[in-house]
Protein backbone atom coordinates (compact mmCIF):
# COMPACT_ATOMS: atom_id res chain seq x y z
CA UNK A 1 0.00 0.00 0.00
CA UNK A 2 1.44 3.46 -1.05
CA UNK A 3 1.59 6.29 1.45
CA UNK A 4 -0.30 9.70 0.39
CA UNK A 5 0.67 11.86 3.49
CA UNK A 6 -1.67 14.88 3.81
CA UNK A 7 0.54 17.69 4.84
CA UNK A 8 -1.54 20.70 6.43
CA UNK A 9 -0.06 23.88 6.52
CA UNK A 10 0.57 25.98 9.47
CA UNK A 11 -1.11 29.69 8.65
CA UNK A 12 2.06 31.82 8.60
CA UNK A 13 0.21 35.59 8.92
CA UNK A 14 -3.05 34.08 11.44
CA UNK A 15 -1.50 31.44 13.36
CA UNK A 16 -1.41 33.34 16.69
CA UNK A 17 -5.39 33.45 16.37
CA UNK A 18 -5.49 29.65 17.16
CA UNK A 19 -4.80 29.72 21.19
CA UNK A 20 -5.12 31.90 23.54
CA UNK A 21 -1.97 31.27 24.80
CA UNK A 22 -0.20 32.08 21.29
CA UNK A 23 -1.85 35.52 21.43
CA UNK A 24 -0.22 36.16 25.26
CA UNK A 25 2.64 35.36 23.57
CA UNK A 26 2.65 37.63 20.98
CA UNK A 27 1.31 39.96 23.64
CA UNK A 28 4.78 39.27 25.63
CA UNK A 29 6.74 39.83 22.40
CA UNK A 30 4.85 42.98 21.66
CA UNK A 31 5.96 44.84 24.50
CA UNK A 32 9.62 45.18 23.05
CA UNK A 33 8.50 47.33 20.68
CA UNK A 34 7.49 49.91 23.35
CA UNK A 35 11.04 48.85 24.83
CA UNK A 36 12.83 49.34 21.94
CA UNK A 37 10.99 52.82 21.44
CA UNK A 38 11.73 54.18 24.62
CA UNK A 39 15.83 53.38 23.87
CA UNK A 40 15.30 55.49 21.05
CA UNK A 41 13.74 58.15 22.91
CA UNK A 42 16.85 57.88 26.02
CA UNK A 43 19.32 58.04 23.27
CA UNK A 44 17.51 61.57 21.64
CA UNK A 45 17.58 62.45 25.27
CA UNK A 46 21.82 61.95 25.70
CA UNK A 47 21.81 63.46 21.66
CA UNK A 48 19.69 67.07 23.09
CA UNK A 49 21.77 66.98 25.88
CA UNK A 50 25.14 67.00 24.22
CA UNK A 51 23.62 69.43 22.16
CA UNK A 52 23.34 72.78 25.18
CA UNK A 53 21.38 74.05 27.79
CA UNK A 54 18.18 75.29 25.05
CA UNK A 55 17.88 72.27 23.22
CA UNK A 56 18.06 70.26 26.56
CA UNK A 57 15.26 72.22 28.01
CA UNK A 58 13.37 71.55 24.64
CA UNK A 59 13.21 68.54 25.08
CA UNK A 60 12.14 68.22 28.69
CA UNK A 61 9.48 70.76 27.75
CA UNK A 62 8.61 67.64 24.96
CA UNK A 63 8.48 65.02 27.35
CA UNK A 64 5.91 66.78 29.06
CA UNK A 65 3.21 66.69 26.25
CA UNK A 66 -0.05 64.52 26.91
CA UNK A 67 0.92 62.64 24.14
CA UNK A 68 4.50 62.18 25.34
CA UNK A 69 3.47 61.32 28.72
CA UNK A 70 1.13 59.09 27.17
CA UNK A 71 3.06 57.18 25.38
CA UNK A 72 5.88 56.88 28.70
CA UNK A 73 3.00 54.98 30.46
CA UNK A 74 2.36 52.76 28.01
CA UNK A 75 6.11 51.93 27.89
CA UNK A 76 6.16 51.37 31.52
CA UNK A 77 3.31 49.31 31.33
CA UNK A 78 4.96 47.28 28.95
CA UNK A 79 8.81 47.29 30.06
CA UNK A 80 7.27 45.92 33.67
CA UNK A 81 5.00 43.28 31.90
CA UNK A 82 8.03 42.43 29.74
CA UNK A 83 10.60 41.88 33.21
CA UNK A 84 7.74 40.20 34.70
CA UNK A 85 7.57 37.62 32.05
CA UNK A 86 11.23 37.50 32.53
CA UNK A 87 11.76 37.06 35.89
CA UNK A 88 8.95 34.72 35.91
CA UNK A 89 10.85 32.35 33.15
CA UNK A 90 13.95 32.27 35.02
CA UNK A 91 12.92 29.46 37.22
CA UNK A 92 12.25 27.31 34.38
CA UNK A 93 16.46 28.11 33.03
CA UNK A 94 18.11 28.50 36.50
CA UNK A 95 16.98 25.57 38.37
CA UNK A 96 18.79 25.01 41.60
CA UNK A 97 18.88 21.79 43.32
CA UNK A 98 20.66 21.27 46.58
CA UNK A 99 21.27 17.81 47.44
CA UNK A 100 18.20 15.56 45.48
CA UNK A 101 15.86 18.42 46.10
CA UNK A 102 15.21 21.64 44.09
CA UNK A 103 14.62 24.97 45.24
CA UNK A 104 10.98 26.17 44.41
CA UNK A 105 10.78 27.78 41.87
CA UNK A 106 8.43 30.90 42.98
CA UNK A 107 11.74 31.15 45.81
CA UNK A 108 14.04 31.68 42.37
CA UNK A 109 11.67 33.68 40.80
CA UNK A 110 11.05 35.83 44.01
CA UNK A 111 14.68 37.03 44.44
CA UNK A 112 14.78 38.78 41.34
CA UNK A 113 12.07 40.50 41.95
CA UNK A 114 13.68 41.80 45.30
CA UNK A 115 17.10 42.32 43.52
CA UNK A 116 15.13 44.33 40.70
CA UNK A 117 12.95 46.34 43.38
CA UNK A 118 16.25 46.87 45.76
CA UNK A 119 18.13 48.10 42.35
CA UNK A 120 15.58 50.29 41.58
CA UNK A 121 15.15 51.68 44.67
CA UNK A 122 18.94 52.56 44.18
CA UNK A 123 18.47 53.77 40.92
CA UNK A 124 16.02 56.20 42.19
CA UNK A 125 18.29 57.48 45.04
CA UNK A 126 21.04 58.62 42.74
CA UNK A 127 18.00 60.21 40.52
CA UNK A 128 17.03 62.25 43.55
CA UNK A 129 13.74 61.15 44.06
CA UNK A 130 14.10 60.36 47.99
CA UNK B 1 -25.72 0.31 42.68
CA UNK B 2 -27.19 3.11 40.68
CA UNK B 3 -26.95 2.96 37.26
CA UNK B 4 -24.33 4.47 35.39
CA UNK B 5 -25.15 7.62 33.62
CA UNK B 6 -25.10 7.79 30.05
CA UNK B 7 -24.50 11.02 27.77
CA UNK B 8 -25.54 10.98 23.99
CA UNK B 9 -21.94 12.81 22.47
CA UNK B 10 -21.28 14.38 19.44
CA UNK B 11 -18.07 14.16 17.56
CA UNK B 12 -16.68 15.68 15.01
CA UNK B 13 -14.12 13.71 13.14
CA UNK B 14 -11.36 14.79 10.47
CA UNK B 15 -11.51 12.00 8.17
CA UNK B 16 -8.65 11.37 5.48
CA UNK B 17 -8.25 8.68 3.01
CA UNK B 18 -4.93 8.48 0.93
CA UNK B 19 -6.67 6.14 -1.52
CA UNK B 20 -9.70 8.67 -2.60
CA UNK B 21 -9.16 12.03 -1.21
CA UNK B 22 -7.55 14.69 -1.95
CA UNK B 23 -8.45 16.65 1.03
CA UNK B 24 -9.96 16.05 4.69
CA UNK B 25 -13.05 16.66 5.75
CA UNK B 26 -15.04 16.42 9.07
CA UNK B 27 -17.64 13.60 9.27
CA UNK B 28 -20.49 13.70 12.22
CA UNK B 29 -20.55 11.09 14.58
CA UNK B 30 -23.29 10.81 17.35
CA UNK B 31 -23.12 7.85 20.06
CA UNK B 32 -24.24 6.92 23.74
CA UNK B 33 -21.29 7.44 25.90
CA UNK B 34 -20.81 6.85 29.87
CA UNK B 35 -20.35 9.67 32.04
CA UNK B 36 -17.19 9.03 33.16
CA UNK B 37 -15.69 8.06 29.38
CA UNK B 38 -12.59 9.87 27.99
CA UNK B 39 -12.66 11.02 24.28
CA UNK B 40 -10.96 7.13 23.02
CA UNK B 41 -13.89 5.30 24.22
CA UNK B 42 -16.27 7.23 22.25
CA UNK B 43 -13.86 6.53 19.23
CA UNK B 44 -13.56 3.32 20.21
CA UNK B 45 -17.38 3.17 20.60
CA UNK B 46 -17.98 4.26 17.00
CA UNK B 47 -15.45 2.23 15.43
CA UNK B 48 -17.33 -0.72 17.06
CA UNK B 49 -20.88 0.25 16.34
CA UNK B 50 -21.16 2.71 13.49
CA UNK B 51 -18.33 2.98 11.49
CA UNK B 52 -15.24 0.05 10.95
CA UNK B 53 -13.40 2.32 9.01
CA UNK B 54 -12.16 5.05 11.53
CA UNK B 55 -8.41 5.41 11.64
CA UNK B 56 -6.54 6.24 14.83
CA UNK B 57 -3.51 5.02 17.18
CA UNK B 58 -4.02 4.05 20.55
CA UNK B 59 -2.55 1.11 23.00
CA UNK B 60 -2.40 1.43 26.64
CA UNK B 61 -5.72 3.61 27.46
CA UNK B 62 -3.37 4.94 30.57
CA UNK B 63 -1.62 7.71 29.08
CA UNK B 64 1.51 5.71 29.15
CA UNK B 65 2.56 4.79 25.71
CA UNK B 66 2.11 8.15 24.05
CA UNK B 67 0.36 6.54 20.95
CA UNK B 68 -2.97 8.49 21.31
CA UNK B 69 -2.35 12.04 20.45
CA UNK B 70 -5.04 14.29 18.85
CA UNK B 71 -6.17 18.03 18.65
CA UNK B 72 -9.33 17.56 20.73
CA UNK B 73 -11.37 21.46 20.41
CA UNK B 74 -7.89 22.67 18.66
CA UNK B 75 -5.85 21.37 21.99
CA UNK B 76 -3.07 18.52 21.88
CA UNK B 77 -4.31 15.65 24.08
CA UNK B 78 -4.11 11.94 24.74
CA UNK B 79 -7.47 11.13 23.92
CA UNK B 80 -7.19 8.78 26.34
CA UNK B 81 -6.77 11.11 29.12
CA UNK B 82 -9.73 14.20 28.09
CA UNK B 83 -12.71 13.19 29.72
CA UNK B 84 -15.90 13.24 27.99
CA UNK B 85 -17.10 15.47 30.91
CA UNK B 86 -15.13 18.19 30.45
CA UNK B 87 -16.44 19.11 27.14
CA UNK B 88 -19.35 20.25 26.42
CA UNK B 89 -21.43 20.36 22.76
CA UNK B 90 -19.70 18.94 19.75
CA UNK B 91 -16.09 17.55 20.14
CA UNK B 92 -14.18 18.28 17.50
CA UNK B 93 -11.29 15.69 17.09
CA UNK B 94 -8.53 15.81 14.35
CA UNK B 95 -5.30 14.25 14.24
CA UNK B 96 -2.27 16.23 15.56
CA UNK B 97 -1.41 19.39 14.35
CA UNK B 98 2.00 19.88 12.52
CA UNK B 99 2.03 16.34 11.11
CA UNK B 100 1.23 14.95 7.65
CA UNK B 101 -1.75 12.76 8.57
CA UNK B 102 -1.48 8.96 7.06
CA UNK B 103 -5.00 8.58 7.33
CA UNK B 104 -8.02 9.62 9.55
CA UNK B 105 -6.65 10.71 12.97
CA UNK B 106 -3.24 8.55 12.14
CA UNK B 107 -0.25 10.91 11.84
CA UNK B 108 3.18 10.01 10.14
CA UNK B 109 5.89 10.20 13.13
CA UNK B 110 8.69 9.98 10.62
CA UNK B 111 10.22 13.65 11.21
CA UNK B 112 9.84 13.14 14.70
CA UNK B 113 11.88 9.95 15.08
CA UNK B 114 14.67 11.06 12.63
CA UNK B 115 15.08 14.13 15.14
CA UNK B 116 15.30 12.38 18.14
CA UNK B 117 17.81 9.77 16.42
CA UNK B 118 19.93 13.02 15.44
CA UNK B 119 20.01 14.27 19.01
CA UNK B 120 22.12 10.36 20.19
CA UNK B 121 19.01 9.78 23.16
CA UNK B 122 20.97 7.35 24.85
CA UNK B 123 24.41 7.41 27.57
CA UNK B 124 27.42 7.49 25.60
CA UNK B 125 29.71 6.47 28.95
CA UNK B 126 32.43 8.49 29.05
CA UNK B 127 35.15 5.85 28.97
CA UNK B 128 34.13 2.26 28.29
CA UNK B 129 34.65 0.01 30.75
CA UNK B 130 34.30 -4.12 30.60
CA UNK B 131 31.02 -5.75 32.10
CA UNK B 132 32.61 -7.44 34.92
CA UNK B 133 33.49 -4.15 36.23
CA UNK B 134 29.84 -3.85 37.15
CA UNK B 135 27.39 -0.96 36.33
CA UNK B 136 27.70 2.58 36.44
CA UNK B 137 26.59 4.00 39.83
CA UNK B 138 24.40 6.97 39.97
CA UNK B 139 23.74 8.79 43.11
CA UNK B 140 19.98 9.87 43.98
CA UNK B 141 20.77 13.57 43.80
CA UNK B 142 22.61 12.43 40.37
CA UNK B 143 19.24 10.76 39.38
CA UNK B 144 16.95 13.71 40.54
CA UNK B 145 19.18 16.17 38.69
CA UNK B 146 17.46 14.72 34.82
CA UNK B 147 14.90 12.46 36.33
CA UNK B 148 11.53 14.75 35.37
CA UNK B 149 13.71 14.81 31.61
CA UNK B 150 13.49 11.56 31.43
CA UNK B 151 9.70 11.00 32.02
CA UNK B 152 8.64 11.90 28.16
CA UNK B 153 6.41 9.28 26.51
CA UNK B 154 7.32 10.48 22.96
CA UNK B 155 3.33 11.13 22.47
CA UNK B 156 4.11 14.42 20.28
CA UNK B 157 1.58 16.90 21.66
CA UNK B 158 4.28 19.30 22.66
CA UNK B 159 5.71 19.49 18.62
CA UNK B 160 1.81 19.92 18.02
CA UNK B 161 1.49 22.48 20.41
CA UNK B 162 4.83 24.05 19.35
CA UNK B 163 3.97 27.06 16.68
CA UNK B 164 7.69 27.51 15.99
CA UNK B 165 7.30 23.85 14.42
CA UNK B 166 4.08 24.25 12.53
CA UNK B 167 6.21 27.67 10.80
CA UNK B 168 9.71 25.98 10.90
CA UNK B 169 9.48 22.06 10.58
CA UNK B 170 13.12 21.90 10.50
CA UNK B 171 13.13 23.08 14.07
CA UNK B 172 14.92 19.86 15.98
CA UNK B 173 11.57 20.92 18.34
CA UNK B 174 10.38 20.42 22.26
CA UNK B 175 11.07 16.15 22.83
CA UNK B 176 14.21 15.59 21.36
CA UNK B 177 16.12 18.58 23.02
CA UNK B 178 14.66 17.65 26.08
CA UNK B 179 16.01 14.41 26.00
CA UNK B 180 19.49 15.69 24.77
CA UNK B 181 19.64 17.46 27.98
CA UNK B 182 18.30 15.08 29.75
CA UNK B 183 21.85 12.91 28.56
CA UNK B 184 24.02 15.71 28.83
CA UNK B 185 22.97 16.16 32.55
CA UNK B 186 23.75 12.50 33.47
CA UNK B 187 26.43 12.15 35.58
CA UNK B 188 27.36 8.86 33.42
CA UNK B 189 27.59 10.64 30.05
CA UNK B 190 29.90 11.52 27.84
CA UNK B 191 28.26 13.09 24.90
CA UNK B 192 27.96 16.53 25.27
CA UNK B 193 29.96 18.26 23.13
CA UNK B 194 28.26 15.17 20.30
CA UNK B 195 24.85 16.27 21.15
CA UNK B 196 25.75 20.00 21.60
CA UNK B 197 27.03 20.30 17.96
CA UNK B 198 23.38 19.63 16.93
CA UNK B 199 21.32 21.14 19.31
CA UNK B 200 23.48 24.83 19.48
CA UNK B 201 22.44 25.56 16.26
CA UNK B 202 19.60 27.33 14.80
CA UNK B 203 17.72 24.74 14.03
CA UNK B 204 18.34 23.10 17.24
CA UNK B 205 17.44 25.52 20.38
CA UNK B 206 17.87 28.60 18.80
CA UNK B 207 14.58 28.46 16.84
CA UNK B 208 12.84 27.93 20.03
CA UNK B 209 11.30 31.31 21.22
CA UNK B 210 10.20 30.40 24.01
CA UNK B 211 6.38 30.54 23.78
CA UNK B 212 6.11 27.83 26.25
CA UNK B 213 3.57 26.06 24.89
CA UNK B 214 5.10 22.72 24.71
CA UNK B 215 5.30 22.54 28.37
CA UNK B 216 1.67 23.62 29.13
CA UNK B 217 0.45 20.52 27.05
CA UNK B 218 2.71 18.02 28.18
CA UNK B 219 0.56 14.93 29.82
CA UNK B 220 4.00 13.88 31.11
CA UNK B 221 4.59 17.34 33.22
CA UNK B 222 8.59 17.16 31.50
CA UNK B 223 8.83 20.95 31.00
CA UNK B 224 10.36 20.65 28.18
CA UNK B 225 10.21 24.63 27.76
CA UNK B 226 12.41 24.61 30.80
CA UNK B 227 15.24 22.09 29.11
CA UNK B 228 15.18 24.31 26.18
CA UNK B 229 15.87 27.48 27.84
CA UNK B 230 18.76 25.44 29.97
CA UNK B 231 20.37 24.47 26.61
CA UNK B 232 20.07 28.07 25.50
CA UNK B 233 22.41 28.54 28.66
CA UNK B 234 24.65 25.67 28.08
CA UNK B 235 25.32 27.12 24.31
CA UNK B 236 26.06 30.58 25.45
CA UNK B 237 28.54 29.49 27.88
CA UNK B 238 30.05 27.03 25.19
CA UNK B 239 30.10 29.93 22.80
CA UNK B 240 31.86 32.21 25.34
CA UNK B 241 34.58 29.79 26.53
CA UNK B 242 35.33 29.02 23.11
CA UNK B 243 35.36 32.37 21.30
CA UNK B 244 35.98 34.88 23.92
CA UNK B 245 38.02 32.81 26.42
CA UNK B 246 42.02 33.23 25.54
CA UNK B 247 42.82 29.27 25.11
CA UNK B 248 39.13 28.37 26.36
CA UNK B 249 38.86 25.96 23.49
CA UNK B 250 38.33 22.38 24.75
S1 LIG C 1 7.92 16.25 26.20
FE1 LIG C 1 5.85 15.84 26.99
S2 LIG C 1 4.49 16.49 25.29
FE2 LIG C 1 6.54 16.27 24.42
S3 LIG C 1 6.63 14.17 23.61
FE3 LIG C 1 7.45 14.11 25.71
S4 LIG C 1 5.70 13.61 27.02
FE4 LIG C 1 4.86 14.26 25.04
S1 LIG D 1 -3.47 5.02 24.65
FE1 LIG D 1 -1.46 5.08 25.51
S2 LIG D 1 -1.25 7.17 26.00
FE2 LIG D 1 -3.30 7.06 25.35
Amino acid sequence: MSRKPLVRECPPTTWYFRQPRYLRYMSREITSIFVGAYCVLLVVGLQRLAAGPAAWEGFLLALRSPASIVFQFLCLIAAVYHAATWFNATQKAMPLQIGEDFVPGNVISGAHYAVWILLSLVVMFFAGVF
Amino acid sequence: MTPLKERLVQLEVLRYNPDTDTEAHFQRYEVMCQEEWVVLDALNKIKADIDPTLNYRWSCHMAVCGSCGMMINGEPKLSCHAFLRSYEGVIRVEPLAHFPIERDLVTAPDDFMEKLKRVKPYVIPKEEKPISEGEYKQTPAQLMKFRQYSMCINCMLCYAACPQYGLTPSFIGPAALTLAHRYNLDSRDGGRKERMEVVATKEGVWECTFVGACSEVCPAHVDPASALQQLKIVGSIDWIVEHLIPGGKS
